[in-house]
């Protein structure tokens, strides 16, 4: 193929290479080519030896897809290339076989969710229902998570908030470097066993029953260093210049921390927080343990039973039936959607701030 | 076996922009050629052009003709991996592999064109560490980290890596600024040596690197802000240096503006 | 970077004196130190308590444990006799986890390359983005899509396994619902999909561009790129990811109780219903559970909770251990 050949010896007398720039390359339809003929080769192959599962088809397709890219290439264009060409189709079918079930996740949820979704369903509790009917709603497990999420807030926020401060601004010493190891070991507690714990304390010796409040409990124990981890980043963002300026005014440092350095990264702070919520939001395992789940309206979550919206989930798939799978279904959906928008929130606040941080 | 490179209507753009505008030139092999002008005038951009190394930015996109010999680098069918196989570069800032060692660093370019014996592969490594004269100070340390180098050392370790593979062209991206007096002296000499047997294209900052080691000079500029660097004029340095044909060069050289 | 950057220029001295006076710190400042060393403290007790409590009550657990707890394969806490043991549950949950990190990590390394360097540049920061919401998407919501949409669509998967591989044992399945360890790994997988992505893909868009231009430079494909230059840089990045993964598939409680139909069982065959995790039995049994019970569960938890903190010592190792060479990179 190549045009000129110019086999050069290098100065020890060994290993030619070959310095043609011209290589013989597949024309650049043939990948997406290939892949529809892999596609249809997985379905006729699946269709032929009866394989019921798509599943399989969609393997049979990615692994005719990438032998077929290797050898095509390897004949064509050299072994190197064929690596290349390897490599590429190995992350594009890792990506297609990540899409699908992600997708599919979402889709799922928000088919089946919407079915029963409406104002009544946002409105009203499942109060003495059967389980078995339709109907029913999971007011009381919005009421639930709110009050559950916002004491767990109202906990490990300003502790974690100022475990940060103290790390950033103060730490230095062993005190800090305890903290620094412990919060990374706090970051890796299963939720079940923060939930184990408040049940070990406050439900089996101290003898206090179940309530929203002791869910809370749990829910800020894997909060806080998830608080501490991002505010530490945050607060390390902000340059050493801001606080040496302030502090060169004669400005006191807990006043130079409150008036320059947290408004400086309160942005990124609030962003760190919310993504916090949105995961403590979501945990099913310690309120299954401390808040048990209820069927009816409980507004103080520091007596008796609450319900929870990931808890509910769970209890209505257990029902087993086709009304409480329904239930579940369209009560992910909100949760999904709740969470969606704490994130997209989130994040919006941190772009929307992120440009002052460039401009300082 | 070094060729010539022939440069002809060359524009290269960064998405809607365009850097450098419509350049042409003739470089002859073996001989050192600097590009000179002020910041932004596109002189980095025209270097990598000549790599196909401009088209790996985001948006990059080249326009007109590289003729090394009588192979056009923007040709049809040219492969742009063995363009760079090719042409050899060495970057502003140095940038060994931080994982492998000196040896590995050396060697890396061989392992991906082919096969070596155990033997071979030692050979080429110390003749490419001798001719970056740098196998003196890491003989004895050639499975430690390229990065525990100084910073010329780092730079020549990079030019030992870029010649192990023989390449046509060696191009050179300011390839001593980031580096103290001594180290730019040690790769000044270096240039010199190298030139016998390689063509070397080398940005520089400094004009009076550019005296010391190139025979010929291709002084770049731009008209205004946002427009496209264009190349002024290119001649022996000697004549660029004394008796410059253009205003604007005398202008610069002379340290009037830039 | 930040870091070192911090350690580079400390935080200014902390005992500001007023220079009038002479005298220590102003009460503001006094106050505030107080303030934010007594959240670290906490933080310190909390951890303490932790442990102290769990393994309080699992004392009174194990020592009124009729069995081996550590070997017995039954889950039985109530009555005059109360007999369990964990080496079920151990099983179910390294054998799950492993499955899950089989699956993932590969998968996501190739969709964190997806991302950083092979998608169209109009796509790449479009689909970070889904990455980093998917990362989100509570678990209880994928137990409820596990159980009522991948286990249905798992058993013609699995009958083929045991059509071609039945043979070996561990994908022997006997028809029925998929509700195996292996869907528990599959689910797992999805699951953590996107945590290792994003983390991965982070690390690999921090690859400093020059390395990348020294491989091309020397000719390298994208491929060779990426193994000279992208990997090499990235495999701390991409081992604490994974680690990050394997804490969560651990410790994943409510995926796994609603997709895996338990038994006390271990079964050479992967495929078939059975089996049981640290975090899923805890679960399941807790609402059957007296007092004693509850105790036993949690003496299973801090097994769950030790296993976790080895994994996350055993990640930080690692990391610490390359940082000289990923250090260096900048």
């Amino acid at each position: 193929m190549s045009v000129v050949t110019d086999r050069r010896t290098v100065a020890n007398g060994r290993n030619p290479l070959p310095v043609s720039l011209k290589q013989a390359r597949l024309p650049r339809w043939t990948p997406p080519v290939l892949a529809l003929v892999a596609v249809g080769a997985g379905c006729g192959i699946g269709l032929a030896a009866g394989l019921d599962s798509t599943i399989q088809w969609g393997l049979i397709a990615a692994l005719l897809f990438i032998a077929g890219s290797f050898v095509l290439s390897a004949a064509v264009e050299g072994v190197r290339q064929a690596k290349d060409r390897l490599a590429t189709s190995l992350v594009w079918v890792a990506f297609l076989l990540a899409v699908v079930p992600l997708a599919s996740l979402l889709w799922e949820t928000v088919a089946r969710g919407s079915k029963v979704l409406d104002g009544y369903f946002l409105s009203h509790s499942m109060g003495t229902l059967p389980d078995a009917m339709p109907g029913g709603g999971i007011y009381h497990a919005i009421i639930g998570t709110l009050e559950q999420v916002g004491l767990a807030t109202l906990i490990a926020a300003p502790v974690g908030l100022l475990t940060a401060i103290y790390l950033v601004e103060y730490g230095r010493g062993r005190l800090a470097k305890a903290v620094t190891f412990f919060v990374d070991v706090m970051t890796g507690i299963p939720s079940i066993v923060a939930g184990l714990f408040v049940l070990s304390v406050w439900i089996l010796i101290l003898g206090f029953g179940p309530s929203g409040f002791a869910g809370s409990m749990a829910l800020a124990i894997l909060m806080m260093p998830v608080v501490v981890r991002s505010t530490e980043e945050m607060l390390k963002l902000v340059p050493n210049e801001l606080r040496e300026a302030s502090l060169a005014l004669g400005v006191p440092k807990w006043r130079t921390i409150l008036k320059v350095v947290l408004p400086t990264s309160i942005g990124g702070i609030t962003t760190g927080v919310m993504l916090a919520i949105a995961r403590i939001t979501g945990e099913t395992a310690p309120v299954l343990l401390l808040v048990w789940g209820a069927k009816t309206i409980n507004n103080n979550p520091f007596e008796d039973a609450q319900q929870s919206l990931p808890l509910y989930v769970f209890q209505q798939w257990q029902q087993g039936s086709e009304a409480s799978y329904d239930r579940a279904w369209a009560a992910a959906l909100v949760l999904i959607a709740f969470v969606m928008i704490l994130n997209l929130v989130a994040r919006g606040i941190a772009r929307w701030k992120a440009p002052q941080h460039a401009g300082r | 076996m070094a060729k010539r490179i022939d440069v002809s209507g060359l524009s290269a753009y960064y998405g809607g922009h365009k850097a450098i505008d419509d350049i042409s030139m003739t470089i002859e092999p073996r001989t050192v050629t600097a590009f000179i002008g002020p910041s932004g005038c596109g002189k980095s951009t025209f270097l990598r052009t000549l790599n196909r190394m401009h088209e790996v930015t985001p948006g990059g996109r080249v326009e007109g003709k590289v003729m090394l010999d009588d192979e056009n680098l923007y040709g049809s069918g040219v492969d742009p991996v063995a363009v760079r196989r090719t042409v050899g570069m060495v970057f502003q800032r140095p940038n060994p592999f931080p994982t492998m060692s000196i040896f590995d660093n050396v060697a890396a370019g061989l392992r991906l064109n082919g096969s070596y014996k155990k033997n071979e592969l030692k050979d080429i490594v110390e003749k490419s560490l001798k001719g970056a004269n740098l196998w003196n100070e890491v003989k004895d340390r050639l499975n430690k980290p390229g990065s525990g180098l100084s910073g010329g050392q780092q730079q020549r370790l990079c030019i030992a890596r870029a010649i192990a593979v023989e390449p046509q062209v060696l191009l050179m991206d300011e390839p001593c600024s980031a580096l103290d007096p001594i180290s730019t002296l040690a790769i000044e000499d270096l240039i010199g040596e190298l030139k016998e047997r390689f063509t070397i294209v080398i940005v520089t900052h400094n004009m009076q690197q550019a005296a010391r080691v190139s025979d010929r000079t291709a002084f770049f500029n731009l008209a205004a802000v946002g427009q496209p660097g264009k190349l002024i004029e290119i001649d022996e340095t000697e004549r660029i240096f004394s008796n410059p044909s253009v205003q604007a060069t005398e202008d610069y050289i002379s340290g009037r503006f830039g | 970077m930040t870091a070192s950057s911090i350690a580079d220029n400390p935080p200014p001295p902390q005992d500001v004196r007023s220079p009038v006076s002479g005298k220590a710190v102003r009460p503001g400042d006094r106050i505030f130190l107080g303030l934010s060393r007594g959240s670290g403290i906490a933080l310190l007790v909390i951890m303490a308590a932790i442990a102290v409590f769990l393994t309080y009550r699992s004392v009174l657990a194990i020592s009124g444990d009729k069995a081996d707890f550590l070997t017995t394969f039954d889950w039985n806490a109530t009555g005059t006799e109360p007999k369990f043991g964990i080496a079920v549950l151990a099983f179910g949950t390294v054998v799950s986890s492993v499955i899950a990190m089989l699956i993932a990590v590969p998968v996501a390394v190739g969709i964190a390359l997806f991302i950083s360097h092979y998608a169209p540049r109009r796509l790449a920061s479009p689909l970070g983005y889904v990455i980093d919401l998917l990362a989100a998407v509570p678990s209880i919501v994928y137990g409820l899509w596990g159980a009522l949409f991948l286990v249905p669509h798992l058993s013609g998967l699995y009958s083929w396994l045991d059509d071609y591989l039945g043979w070996t044992g561990i994908f022997s399945y006997s028809q029925g619902a998929a509700r195996s360890l292996f869907t528990v790994g599959i689910l797992l997988a999805i699951m953590i999909l996107p945590i290792v992505t994003s983390v991965s893909r982070e690390v690999f868009l921090q690859v400093p561009r020059m390395h990348e231009e020294a491989a091309l430079a020397l000719g390298a494909t994208r491929w060779e790129v990426i193994r000279m230059s992208v990997l090499p840089f990235g495999r701390s990045g991409v081992i604490s990811a994974s680690m990050l993964g394997l804490g969560r598939a651990l410790g994943e409680t409510m995926a796994v109780a609603t997709v895996l139909s338990p038994s006390f069982l271990i079964s050479a065959s992967l495929l078939d219903p059975g089996g049981g995790t640290f975090a899923q039995n805890i679960a399941s049994k807790f609402s059957e559970a007296d007092q004693f019970g509850q105790d036993a569960l949690i003496a299973s938890g801090l097994v769950l909770f030790v296993i976790t903190l080895l994994v996350n010592g055993a990640a930080r190792l690692i990391i610490a251990r390359r940082k000289e060479y990923s250090g260096a990179a900048a």
